[in-house]
Parts: C-alpha cells; sequence; structure tokens
C-alpha cells in the first residue's frame, strides 16, 4: 500500500507540472522510468537471488536494438517489435546462463562483466551491417496507439508510466509467489536450500533469463519512447551503463522493488540537478564538477545507508548472504 | 612462425603490465576483502602523475618517477581512510559501488586539469632488438623485466618481513588476526597504499607505450581485473599469469578478427572460467 502511494506521489504530478518549456523534464522523467524497469529488474536477480549482474546494460542493449532492427530495418510493427526486445536477450542468457550461474561472487561478476563486454562489442563492430556500427540506428518509428504516433514527450513518459506499473504489479506477484520464496531461500543459504532438495541451479537460471528479458523489454522501450528516436552502442550497452543499473539497485536498496526505482530516480535526476547548479561555479568546468560531486554521492549514500536508502524505511533485518 | 612469436611477445609485455594491475586488486581482496575498481585510476595517476612532474625543469627523470609512485600511494591511504574504513562490514556490492565513486572522484579531478592525451619518453635503450624473427622493443624488455622484479619483491616482502607475514595473516583469517593483536586498520592502509603504488608503476611503465589520459584507468582497470580472475582472485603468480593471458588473447585476438579484440579477449576469458571456475591458480571454491 505504501509503495503505491509513493508511486502515486512521485510520478502523477510530473504529468501535470511539467508544461511547455519544462516538457524536457518530462522526457527525463521517461527514462527514470524505463530505468527503473531495468533497476527492479536487477533486484530479482540481485536482491532476491544474490546473484551479481554487470551485463544488464548489455541485454537492455540487446533489447533495444532487436525493437529496432526488427521495425527499422524489417518493418514489423513496432509493437510486435517489441516482443523481440523481449525474447532475443531472454533467449541468449537462457544460452549463456547454463553455465554462468555455477559460479560465485567476483568469478560470477567477472563473467557477467565479459559478457556484457562482449554484446557490446559486437553492438559497436556492426556484424553483417545490421547494427550501424558505432553511428548506431536512428529514425526508429514510433509505438501507435488508436492510429494515433506516441511522439510527444508526454505521450511518451504516460507509455512508460503504463508499462511500469504493470511490470511493477507483475514483479510483486512475482517475489511473493512461490518461485519468489525459492530466490530468498537459495539467497539466505544455498546449502540449505539444496539439502531440502531445491535445484539451486535452476532456480538461479529462471531468473537470470527473467531478469534479462525484463531488462531487454526495457531496452526496446527505450528505442520507441526516448526522445531522440536514436540509439548507439554507447548510450545503451556500455559497460557504464550497466555499472550504473546495479549503483542504482544498491543505492536504491537491494530488497525491495521500490529500492530499484528510488535508485534510478535519483540516480537519472542527480546529473541533472547538479547541471543546474555546477553552471555557475567559475574555474572548473561544470561536467568534471558534476561528477566529481556525483562520485562523492556514491560514497557518502553507501557510508550512510549500507543497505540502501529503501530498505532502512522497510526494516529489512536480513543481509545478504 | 615469427608471426607467432611476435604475438606472443607483445602480449606478454602489455600482459606483465595487466599482471601488475591485478596484483594490486589481490592486495587490496586478500587484506580486505573488497574488489577495489578504483584500481584501474591509481594505473592512471601513476600515469598523469609522472607526465606532470617529468615537464618541471631540471628536476632528475628518476625522482620525478619515485615522486610520482609516492603521490599516488598517498592517494591509495587517503582512500582507505576516508571512504573505506568509514563502512564497517559491507557487503561486496556496498563496497563495489563506494570504489566506484572513488573513481568516479578520481577521474573528473584529473579531468579538470587536463583532458589531453600525454606520452613520456621511453627508457633508454637501443629502439628495438629481434628474438626469433620477431621485433621487441627495448621498453617492452624494461616493462617485463621491471615486472618480474616486483613480483619478487614483494614475494620476499610478504614472506620474509613482519609487516608482510601480518598482510598474509590478515588474508588467512581477518577477526583472529586482528584478535592476535594485529592492527587491522592500519593493515588495510597499507594494503591499499602498497596496491595504489603498484598500480603507479604499471601507469608509469605502459605510458610511453599506449599515452595517458583521463579516460585510460577504467580500461585498464578492468584488463588488470580480469587478470586477477582468471589467474584466481587472491592469488600473485595468478595474478601475473592472468594478465599475461589477457594480454596474448587481446593481441592475438586483433589478428584474428579485426575490431573484435575486447570480444575475443573476452570470450577467452569466460571460457576459462567456465571450464575452471576458480580461475587458473585458485584453490579450493
Amino acid at each position: 500500500m505504501k509503495k503505491i502511494l509513493l508511486f502515486i506521489i512521485v510520478f502523477i504530478p510530473p504529468v501535470f507540472l511539467f508544461k511547455g518549456e519544462y516538457a524536457y523534464f518530462l522526457s527525463i522523467m521517461a527514462i527514470a522510468g524505463i530505468y527503473a524497469i531495468v533497476a527492479m529488474s536487477l533486484n530479482i536477480l540481485v536482491g532476491y537471488t544474490g546473484q551479481i549482474s554487470l551485463c544488464h546494460a548489455g541485454f537492455f542493449g540487446l533489447g533495444a536494438y532487436s525493437a529496432a532492427i526488427a521495425s527499422v530495418s524489417h518493418g514489423i510493427n513496432p509493437w510486435f517489435s517489441l516482443a523481440f526486445a523481449f525474447l532475443v536477450p531472454g533467449m541468449l542468457a537462457l544460452l549463456v546462463g547454463i553455465p554462468t550461474v555455477r559460479l560465485k561472487e567476483h568469478y560470477l561478476a567477472m563473467a557477467t562483466l565479459g559478457i556484457g563486454i562482449i554484446i557490446y562489442g559486437v553492438l559497436r563492430a556492426n556484424p553483417w551491417d545490421i547494427t550501424g556500427g558505432p553511428g548506431g540506428i536512428c529514425s526508429i518509428p514510433s509505438l501507435v496507439v488508436l492510429g494515433k504516433a506516441i511522439e510527444s514527450d508526454v505521450g511518451h513518459y504516460i507509455a512508460v508510466l503504463l508499462f511500469l506499473s504493470i511490470i511493477l504489479f507483475f514483479s510483486h506477484l512475482l517475489v511473493n509467489s512461490r518461485f519468489g520464496q525459492l530466490m530468498e531461500a537459495i539467497n539466505s543459504s544455498p546449502h540449505a536450500a539444496m539439502s531440502v532438495g531445491i535445484n539451486v541451479n535452476m532456480v538461479r537460471l529462471k531468473a537470470f533469463v527473467l531478469s534479462a528479458s525484463m531488462a531487454g523489454l526495457a531496452g526496446g522501450l527505450y528505442s520507441f519512447l526516448s526522445p531522440l528516436s536514436y540509439i548507439n552502442p554507447d548510450d545503451v550497452a556500455s559497460v557504464m551503463l550497466s555499472v550504473k543499473f546495479i549503483a542504482m539497485v544498491v543505492i536504491g536498496g537491494l530488497f525491495s522493488l521500490t529500492g530499484g526505482i528510488v535508485g534510478a530516480l535519483i540516480l537519472t535526476w542527480l546529473p541533472e540537478l547538479l547541471r543546474q547548479v555546477t553552471q555557475y561555479t567559475p574555474g572548473i568546468s561544470p561536467s568534471d564538477l558534476e561528477s566529481i560531486i556525483y562520485g562523492m554521492a556514491f560514497i557518502a549514500i553507501m557510508i550512510m545507508y549500507p543497505r540502501g536508502l529503501v530498505s532502512r524505511w522497510e526494516g529489512h533485518g536480513y543481509s545478504q548472504g | 612462425m615469427s608471426g607467432i612469436v611476435q604475438y606472443i611477445l607483445t602480449g606478454i609485455s602489455i600482459g606483465t603490465i595487466y599482471g601488475l594491475i591485478a596484483i594490486g586488486f589481490d592486495l587490496t581482496y586478500n587484506t580486505t576483502g573488497i574488489i577495489n575498481f578504483a584500481q584501474g585510476e591509481f594505473v592512471m595517476l601513476g600515469g598523469m602523475f609522472s607526465v606532470a612532474l617529468l615537464r618541471i625543469p631540471g628536476m632528475p627523470a628518476w625522482i620525478c618517477i619515485v615522486l610520482a609512485i609516492a603521490l599516488t600511494s598517498l592517494v591509495g591511504l587517503a582512500m582507505e581512510r576516508t571512504a573505506i574504513r568509514p563502512v564497517k562490514s559491507a557487503s561486496l556490492t556496498t563496497a563495489i559501488i563506494i570504489t566506484i565513486g572513488v573513481s568516479i572522484v578520481i577521474k573528473a579531478s584529473v579531468g579538470c586539469f587536463t583532458k589531453d592525451e600525454f606520452v613520456i619518453p621511453s627508457l633508454p635503450g637501443p629502439v628495438s632488438m629481434r628474438i626469433l624473427g620477431a621485433s621487441i622493443t627495448s621498453q617492452a624488455i624494461w616493462n617485463m623485466s621491471i615486472g618480474m622484479l616486483i613480483v619478487l619483491a614483494l614475494w620476499a616482502f610478504l614472506k620474509y618481513t613482519f609487516v608482510g607475514i601480518a598482510l598474509r595473516a590478515m588474508a588467512e583469517d581477518r577477526t583472529n588476526a586482528a584478535n592476535l593483536g594485529l592492527a587491522a586498520d592500519r593493515l588495510s592502509q597499507l594494503s591499499f597504499g602498497l596496491s595504489a603504488g603498484i598500480g603507479a608503476i604499471a601507469g608509469i611503465l605502459i605510458t610511453p607505450i599506449t599515452q595517458m589520459s583521463w579516460l585510460r584507468g577504467t580500461d585498464l582497470g578492468l584488463k588488470g581485473f580480469c587478470g586477477a580472475v582468471l589467474g584466481g582472485m587472491g592469488s600473485l603468480p595468478g595474478a601475473i599469469i592472468g594478465g599475461i593471458l589477457i594480454g596474448i588473447a587481446e593481441t592475438t585476438g586483433n589478428v584474428i578478427l579485426t575490431g573484435y579484440k575486447d570480444v575475443i579477449a573476452f570470450s577467452i576469458v569466460i571460457l576459462v572460467l567456465y571450464i575452471r571456475p576458480q580461475g587458473i591458480m585458485g584453490g579450493r571454491l
């Protein structure tokens, strides 16, 4: 209930507040909403199942590219293209997940980091001339609802909001289902879970595939709903974006879906706010000062709230296993 | 034939530097259990400090080098004191985010001063030599020998000095080491300073070959992390072997398919991990 209230307080007013020249803020909110979907997928994987992933920008980018290629190069309806954004990263995750989920801690971190770098490298290298190389893909069509294309910032934002709500709803069902309990069980003690007959690697694999598909879907949404209608490997698949996604869930709070949303909002808005503030400092270039404060915020939040901002409010007592 | 020797030689000389970076990861990991993602920034700092100091007229080069290493070590010590020590019992992910925060701060602070690419002169010696039909620069030979020297010195330090043994005790069991009266905080700080210093040496060695700029740290750090994990996290000989493997994978990868250098290098890393999940020199899992 508290979560729904928070959701309404944070996400509804912008529709009415940001108008005219401030419509630009709505497009930032739209991107924050899309990132929030990725952050939730990481909540399920890193928070509930306890597996780190440093390749979610890879799945996000793969989703974005699948949707864009399907709609631009093959003329498939954008709505159906979204299915590719969901399925292609999912299938890749299934393929690489089978050996990957057996790894632990930093070995898992390394393997997923490598997967992310490989996806980025392949997208950038332009195999068979389908990804457009470093330049990426431009003029991606818009989603069409009842014969009207969603092209305005308000339209993008409302569409993202709807998707975010639906995905939040299903994620909520998922983490409270029996499968959610299985995930928490293998997180708190894999050995105990194994001894009562849970197939630990199977649960991990399912969580990995599901999480990758969610991130891919978010990538597809980014293709159609970001203000530029343009994607390139550095924007959607870079290693730094993977790191940013992980930072979102850790800063927001690993152990609740709201944490991911809060983290996504903070890390998307912080640079924008800092940009406004640092414009007025003499001597130092604003973008550098912005990065310095951004980095210090990471450190400060983690020192004050080692479990992330949200879990403190919700009083979760357990630590990561 | 000479082609293969050439790639392997180039791979080893660049891989030794990755190995040094990997050793930095291992040192902090062993004593604190933290994977320090700011390690790459230490490498960048070492390179950039040496570039800046070598521009001061009338200063002997060796003093510049020593100063660059010392300054970077200071940054490492300061980092432990301000960002790592205040967080007690942090989980793996929390600590990772903190070190990423530190790396963002260091990178942007250097970016405030300059965003250009720099190069420093190579260490003295003939321009290039030929081994088995392959040519090798004297800087590459310097890199390999200095790398090996540092590994030996570090090994002797960890094996024969009291502080070194204390550091190994921390790696074995942190709680027990603290109970025995070892100053755990000081030792963690020392390991950060030490790994920053070794990172700085790696940075000074790589600057004559590939240039250095404020953005290079991330990439070099990733390669070092790969080397550390591939060799088996926490193992010093593993770090060097892992680093050299990454170096060779990278140079040969570029030959097999141009433009897919990183893709091939990381595919090899992942394949090795699948076959040996604990790394090459790693012990039990």
